[in-house]
């Protein structure tokens, strides 16, 4: 437990707060809200874009132990990480690194949200459900937090599957099953994770250097890490088009995913061919990566589209 | 402790206390309609 024995609060900060219980708030940003937001739409987006029919309050129940899960995987990564995030600016304002919650408060946190949403998911909604979120859970934390994200370059890339669950899990609350389909979409939230997160990782190098972990950029260069996120974006064309060439989607979905896929190349090849130099904006990163999670959210959104209209019969 | 620091640890300690509460009380309800759901459906 490197990440924990070696992590001590900021002791200006900590002198004055150790004794005063954390804020709720300090609590809510250990779940990490804005990734939690990417995770409940595209588990929503599963749900409702899978064939049949599921109780409102079931339907709910299964979307909040997402949230929950999700809120807890965070927790228990911020927990392991808190010496590394106190290192880079982008996350040295964390509620850990500041002191502002203890370190075995996040811990128990996470633990109890991870536990608590594998619980109800089992009860209420399905097992399978609960189990495919419970690997999600351990994969996030023990593989990629634990394991793999201080051992390789490669890091995002098996990591991001973690991030490619929710719309299966969504799917499985539907059907009871794992089909093509949801491991269609999981497989695009897969393609989408390297050149999205590595885009980022591009601007923020000094950070993750500073941090002695080995992301795609310190690790294997800049050249390799564009390259890389070329051919990811290569491959997540096709991909994406996928679901309406085996005829799971309609065509609402097929052209959105065409235009978005195609947008999305269009932005990762002057990423992916390009040179920096000193001072540089990194415009073309920064601009690849805003468009990135819009592209998610409308991809994933024109999905649901494309069954509201096919249920509704507008389009027969 | 300060007055000040007594002040903030009695607010926090409230706060929290209300989310808390909030958030069982959000439970309680929840799993009363997943009851009533599940024995509908039965």
């Amino acid at each position: 437990m490197t990440a924990i024995s070696s992590t001590q609060p900021q002791a200006s900060q900590a002198s004055a707060v150790q004794s005063i219980p954390a804020d709720w708030r300090d609590f809510f940003a250990l779940t990490k809200p804005k990734v939690m937001r990417l995770v409940v739409f595209t588990a929503l987006c599963g749900l409702l874009a899978a064939p049949g029919s599921i109780h409102p309050v079931i339907g709910f129940t299964a979307i909040l132990c997402i949230a929950l899960a999700a809120g807890g995987a965070g927790a228990l990564n911020m927990w392991w990480e808190a010496d590394i995030d106190a290192k880079m600016k982008r996350t040295q304002g964390r509620p850990l690194p500041t002191g502002r919650i203890q370190p075995n408060d996040a811990r128990d946190f996470g633990l109890l949200l991870s536990g608590t949403s594998i619980m109800i998911m089992g009860l209420a909604v399905h097992w399978l459900a609960a189990s495919v979120l419970a690997f999600s859970i351990f994969f996030y934390v023990v593989i990629y937090t634990m394991w793999l994200k201080p051992r390789t370059p490669q890091n995002i890339v098996i990591g991001g599957a973690a991030g490619a669950f929710p719309p299966l899990i969504g799917w499985i609350c539907v059907t009871g099953e794992i089909t093509l389909m949801p491991v269609l979409l999981f497989a695009i939230i897969f393609m989408w994770t390297p050149p999205h997160f590595w885009a980022l990782a591009l601007w923020v190098k000094p950070d993750y250097a500073a941090a002695n972990i080995p992301m795609m950029p310190n690790a294997a260069g800049e050249i390799s890490t564009r390259r890389q996120s070329l051919v990811y974006s290569i491959l997540l064309l096709p991909l994406s088009v996928a679901p309406w060439f085996i005829g799971e989607a309609g065509a609402i979905y097929g052209i959105s995913a065409l235009v978005l896929s195609s947008i999305f190349l269009a932005l990762t090849v002057p990423v992916g061919l390009r040179t920096t130099g000193e001072n540089d904006t990194m415009k073309p990163e920064k601009k690849l990566f805003a468009f990135s999670i819009l592209y998610l959210f409308v991809l994933f959104g024109a999905l649901v589209l494309d069954r509201v209209i096919a249920h509704a019969g507008l389009l027969t | 402790m300060t007055p000040q620091e007594e002040e903030e640890f009695k607010r926090r300690r409230k706060a929290r206390n209300a989310v808390f509460g909030l958030v069982l009380l959000g439970l309680v309800v929840l799993f009363y309609a997943i009851t009533i759901v599940r024995i509908g459906a039965q």
